[in-house]
C-alpha cells in the first residue's frame, strides 16, 4: 500500500516581482526515488527550501509524513535528512565533529560507533579527524550525506547532489540512493537539471518550469524509450533545414540551433530517416540521439510545429 | 601702713605681670618644646577639604629635631597638606635668625595671651606668626602663621597627658587650597544625569582642615632618620 | 537547550578568531601595567599637577597611588570602551557567520525552533563576553594586584577626588564587572540583531562598531543640544555606568562612608535602560529571524 510521504498542494512563493514557485502541487509516495527536475532558476531550491521550512510559502500546504509542516515542524525534522545545495560546512571542523555536531542537532541520541560507521559508509573514515577545510568538493559532498543519513530519517532530500563531482563522485551517489532507496527503504527526494541522471535512479519525478509543474509521473510512463531527440549534423545545416521543412520529415522537427537540427521520432523510423536523408542528397555529418531535460522540455512542446532558432 | 601694703601689692601684680614679658612668656613655651628631641606618636587623621572625600586614616607621626616632621598613613593613602611640618610646634621658633616681638595683649574671652612673630630673616618662607598662649602652663592653644608661598595655616591645639611636653592630644590644622580642576578628558568621570549637587559657594571655601587625634606619644626614644627620608 | 548551548560553545572555542580578544585583553593589559611599571609616576604627575600646590607628592605618595586597584581601575576606563569590538567579533559573526559559512540553512533543517536557536547564540555570545571579563578581571585586577599591591583607591575625577579604603574596593570591583557585563552584553545585543540582516560576518562587526563609535563619541562630549535631549537615551550614555561604584558618599565632614555608592539610583536606572536595550535588540533579532526567508 501506498501513502503519501511528502504532499504538496498549490504551493505558492512570491518574491517581491518574481513568482518562484506558482501553485505548485506534487505527491511522493513512500519508499520512493523522487526526481526532482528543473532547469538551473525553475524553482527547485525554492520548493526544497519550503520542504525544509527555510522558506515560508505564500500560500498553499505542505504535509509531511501526513502533518502539516508548520504546524508538526519539529516532529517532521526529526525524521528528515537534507543536503541544499552544496554541502557547507563548519571547515574548521574535522568530519567527525562536523557530523557528531549536525548529528545532535536532530534531537536523537548518536553513538560515537555510530558516527563513525556513518563516515565508513561514505568512505570517509580514514579522514575522520581532518579538518573538512582539506576536504575535496567530492569528499565534502560525502560528508554531507553522512550528515542528512546519522540521524536515520525517513526522508532524505538532497538538492543537486551530484553537482560539482567528477563522474566516479557522481556514480558513487548514485548507487549509495539505490542502496538506501532499497536496502534501507528510505524515501528520497533528489533534485536535479540533469534527466539523463534522474532516469536511472528515480521511480517517479516531477518536472518544473518558471515555478510551475510541467509534467509528474512514473519515469517508465514518461519516457516513452522508443521516442529519441535527435542532433542531425550536416554540412549545410541551413539548406538541410529548408529541405526538410519542404519534405515528409518536416512532422519530425522539433528545432535548429547553430551547429544541429533537432528531430523527434520513433526509433522504428530511424533507418526510413536516413535512407530519406540520402536520397534527399544531404550529407550528413552525424546523426546521435540525445537525452537531456532541455530537449525532453522540447519534446513536450508538441504544440509548435518547429521552433526557429533555439540558442544553447 | 595698710595703703603701702595696697599698693607694693598692687604694683607687685604690675610689677609680676611685666616680669612675664613676651620673652619670657616665648621663652618658657620653647623651654616646654626644648624637652623633646625627637617623638613618634600615633593618632588618627582626619582630612576635610572639599574636593577630597576621604576616609579617617591611622597615621604615624614621627618628629625630629629641629625640624624633621612626616606624617605616615599606615593603613592607606592620605593627602598630606603641604606645610603640615607646622604642625609640629618647634617649628615656629627655628628657620630665622630670630624675631621680633610683638605684644597683643590678652584675648578678651578666652585670657589668652596674643604675641606676634616677625622673623627677621627677610627671606624667610613665614612671614608673620601670630600665637595664642595659655600662660599658666606654657602652652600654645593657637597659632595663625602667614606665608610668603603658600598661604595661611591655622593651629588648634588641644592638651591632655602630654602637655608636660608642649604636645597636644588634638591638632587641627587649617590651610588653605587651591582650585581642583582636571579636564574631563584624563579623568575617570562618567555623567550620571544627577544634577551637579555641589553649591558653588561651598567650593568657594578654600579652606582645607586635617584633625589629628594622637592616643599616645613615644618621646625620646630616637627616630631614625631613613624615616623623614 | 544546554546541549544546543554546548555545541554552540564548542563551535566558538574551536575557533581561532575567538582567542583574538583574549589575547588582544592580555597585550593590552600586560603592555599598560608595564607602562605603569616603569613610567606610572609621570603619568601620575599629570593629574596631580592641580594638587601639588596645596598638598605633598612625594615619590612615595605616588607609588602608594599606583596601587593595584588603581591599575585596573585605569585599565578598565580603558578597556571598556574598546571591549565592546571585541564582543562584537563573536555576536556580529553568529548568524551571519553561520550564513557565510552556509550552516545556516543545515541548522535551521534541524528539529531546533528559530527562537530557540536564536537564544543559544545570544547566550552563548553572553557566555563569551563573560569569559572575556573574568580573563579581563584575572589580569587587570588580580595581575595588578599581584603586581603593584593593593592600597586605598583614588580616582581622580574633574572636580572631586574619591578616596576608599582597601578593604573597600574589591566589592566595588565585583559590582562593576557585574555592571560591565550587562553593559557588553547590550552591543552583544545590537551585533546580534546586526547580524541577523547580513550574510557575511565583517558587515555586522563594522556596522556595530560604527554605531558604538559614534554613539560614544556623542554621550562623552558635551553639546548641550543633545545633552537633555539625545544623551539620556543612548545606550552609550550608560555603558560606563560602572564607575558611579567607585564614586562614594561622605559625610558632612567629607569623611568617606565605607560601604556606599554616591548614586546608585543613577546605577540602577543605567542598568534598566541598558536591559531595556538588550530585551528589545534580542527581541527584534529573534522576531525578524523568525520571519526571515533563509536564501543563503
Amino acid at each position: 500500500m501506498m501513502n503519501a510521504v511528502i504532499l504538496v498542494k498549490h504551493l505558492t512563493k512570491d518574491f517581491k516581482e518574481v513568482k518562484a514557485v506558482n501553485d505548485l502541487s506534487f505527491t511522493v509516495e513512500a519508499g520512493q526515488v523522487y526526481g526532482f527536475l528543473g532547469q538551473n532558476g525553475a524553482g527547485k531550491s525554492t520548493t526544497i527550501r519550503m520542504l525544509l521550512t527555510l522558506i515560508k510559502p505564500t500560500s498553499g500546504d505542505i504535509e509531511i509524513f501526513g502533518l502539516n509542516l508548520l504546524k508538526h515542524r519539529k516532529e517532521i525534522l526529526r525524521q528528515v535528512g537534507a543536503i541544499i545545495e552544496r554541502p557547507d560546512l563548519y571547515k574548521y571542523l574535522t568530519a567527525l565533529e562536523n557530523l557528531r555536531i549536525f548529528g545532535a542537532m536532530s534531537g536523537v541520541k548518536i553513538s560515537e560507533k555510530k558516527l563513525m560507521e556513518e563516515l565508513e559508509m561514505v568512505g570517509l573514515a580514514t579522514r575522520a579527524h581532518s579538518k573538512v577545510k582539506t576536504y575535496s568538493q567530492g569528499m565534502k559532498q560525502r560528508l554531507g550525506i553522512a550528515i542528512a543519513l546519522v540521524h536515520d530519517p525517513k526522508l532524505i532530500i538532497l538538492d543537486e547532489p551530484t553537482n560539482g563531482l567528477d563522474p566516479q563522485g557522481i556514480a558513487d551517489i548514485r548507487n549509495l540512493i539505490l542502496q538506501l532507496s532499497r536496502e534501507r527503504n528510505k524515501t528520497l527526494l533528489i533534485s536535479s537539471h540533469l534527466l539523463s541522471e534522474m532516469e536511472l535512479i528515480a521511480d517517479s519525478m516531477i518536472i518544473i518550469d518558471k515555478g510551475k509543474k510541467v509534467v509528474e509521473g512514473k519515469v517508465n510512463e514518461l519516457f516513452d524509450p522508443a521516442e529519441t531527440l535527435v542532433e542531425l549534423k550536416t554540412m549545410d545545416d541551413t539548406a538541410t533545414f529548408e529541405k526538410l521543412q519542404q519534405s515528409g520529415l518536416q512532422k519530425l522537427i522539433r528545432g535548429k540551433r547553430n551547429d544541429c537540427i533537432l528531430l523527434k521520432l520513433h526509433r522504428n523510423e530511424i533507418p526510413g530517416v536516413m535512407k530519406e536523408l540520402v536520397q534527399m542528397n544531404i550529407d550528413v555529418v552525424s546523426f546521435h540521439s540525445r537525452h537531456s531535460l532541455e530537449d525532453y522540455f522540447l519534446s513536450l512542446t508538441t504544440g509548435h510545429p518547429h521552433v526557429e532558432i533555439i540558442t544553447n | 601702713m595698710k595703703k603701702i601694703l595696697l599698693i607694693a601689692l598692687l604694683l607687685n601684680t604690675v610689677l609680676f605681670a611685666k616680669a612675664q614679658s613676651v620673652e619670657d612668656v616665648i621663652k618658657k613655651v620653647k623651654a616646654k618644646l626644648d624637652k623633646v628631641n625627637d617623638y613618634e606618636a600615633i593618632g588618627k587623621m582626619k582630612t576635610n577639604v572639599v574636593f577630597i572625600k576621604a576616609p579617617i586614616a591611622k597615621v604615624k607621626v614621627y618628629y625630629k629635631k629641629p625640624n624633621k616632621l612626616r606624617i605616615n598613613n599606615e593603613s592607606g593613602i592620605s593627602f598630606i597638606p603641604k606645610g603640615s611640618v607646622n604642625i609640629n610646634l618647634n617649628n615656629l621658633f627655628v628657620n630665622t635668625n630670630g624675631f621680633d616681638m610683638i605684644d597683643m595683649g590678652k584675648e578678651a574671652k578666652t585670657n589668652l595671651r596674643i604675641i606676634k612673630l616677625l622673623p627677621k630673616d627677610e627671606n624667610a618662607e613665614v612671614v608673620l606668626s601670630t600665637l595664642y598662649i595659655d600662660e599658666s602652663q606654657s602652652l600654645i592653644k593657637k597659632s595663625k602663621t602667614t606665608t610668603k608661598e603658600n598661604g595661611t595655616y591655622e593651629l588648634e591645639m588641644s592638651y591632655g597627658k602630654y602637655a608636660e611636653y608642649g604636645l597636644a592630644d588634638k591638632v587641627i590644622f587649617t590651610f588653605n587650597t587651591k582650585d581642583y580642576k582636571l579636564p574631563k578628558g584624563i579623568t575617570f568621570d562618567y555623567d550620571d544625569g544627577s544634577k551637579k549637587d555641589q553649591p558653588t559657594d561651598k567650593l568657594k571655601d578654600k579652606k582645607g582642615k586635617v584633625e589629628i587625634s594622637y592616643s599616645s606619644y613615644t618621646i625620646n626614644r630616637g627616630v631614625p632618620d631613613s624615616v623623614f627620608k | 537547550m544546554w546541549k544546543l548551548l554546548r555545541i554552540e560553545l564548542f563551535k566558538i572555542f574551536k575557533r581561532p578568531r575567538t582567542y583574538i580578544a583574549f589575547g588582544a585583553i592580555a597585550a593590552v593589559v600586560l603592555l599598560f601595567q608595564i607602562g605603569m611599571k616603569f613610567d606610572g609616576k609621570t603619568y601620575l604627575d599629570l593629574v596631580l599637577n592641580n594638587v601639588s600646590d596645596s598638598f605633598e607628592v612625594t615619590d612615595e605618595f605616588k607609588s602608594k597611588l599606583l596601587n593595584g586597584y588603581f591599575i585596573c581601575f585605569a585599565i578598565l576606563n580603558i578597556l571598556l570602551i574598546q571591549m565592546p569590538l571585541l564582543v562584537a567579533l563573536i555576536a556580529g559573526d553568529s548568524i551571519a557567520g553561520e550564513a557565510n559559512m552556509g550552516t545556516l540553512r543545515l541548522s535551521l533543517t534541524k528539529p531546533v525552533s528559530r527562537t530557540q536557536y536564536m537564544l543559544v547564540k545570544f547566550m552563548a555570545s553572553i557566555i563569551y563576553t563573560l569569559l572575556l571579563l573574568i580573563w579581563l578581571a584575572i589580569l587587570a585586577l588580580f595581575g595588578s594586584m599581584f603586581i603593584f599591591g593593593t592600597n586605598s583607591l583614588v580616582i581622580f575625577r574633574s572636580e572631586v577626588i574619591e578616596q576608599m579604603n582597601s578593604y573597600d574596593v574589591l566589592w566595588r570591583y565585583v559590582a562593576a564587572f557585574g555592571y560591565a557585563a550587562v553593559a557588553l552584553t547590550t552591543v552583544s545585543a545590537l551585533a546580534f540583531l546586526l547580524s541577523v540582516f547580513a550574510e557575511n560576518s565583517i558587515g555586522p562587526i563594522i556596522a556595530t562598531m560604527s554605531i558604538v563609535i559614534v554613539l560614544t563619541i556623542l554621550s562623552e562630549f558635551n553639546i548641550p543640544l543633545y545633552d537633555n535631549t539625545v544623551k539620556p537615551y543612548l545606550f552609550t550614555t550608560h555603558m560606563v555606568a560602572w564607575k558611579g561604584f567607585f564614586y562614594v558618599q561622605a559625610d558632612a565632614d567629607n569623611k568617606t562612608i565605607d560601604g556606599t555608592i554616591q548614586n546608585l539610583p543613577a546605577i540602577l536606572r543605567s542598568l534598566g535602560i541598558l536591559v531595556i536595550y538588550i530585551v528589545g535588540f534580542v527581541g527584534s533579532a529573534i522576531w525578524i529571524f523568525k520571519k526571515k526567508d533563509i536564501l543563503t
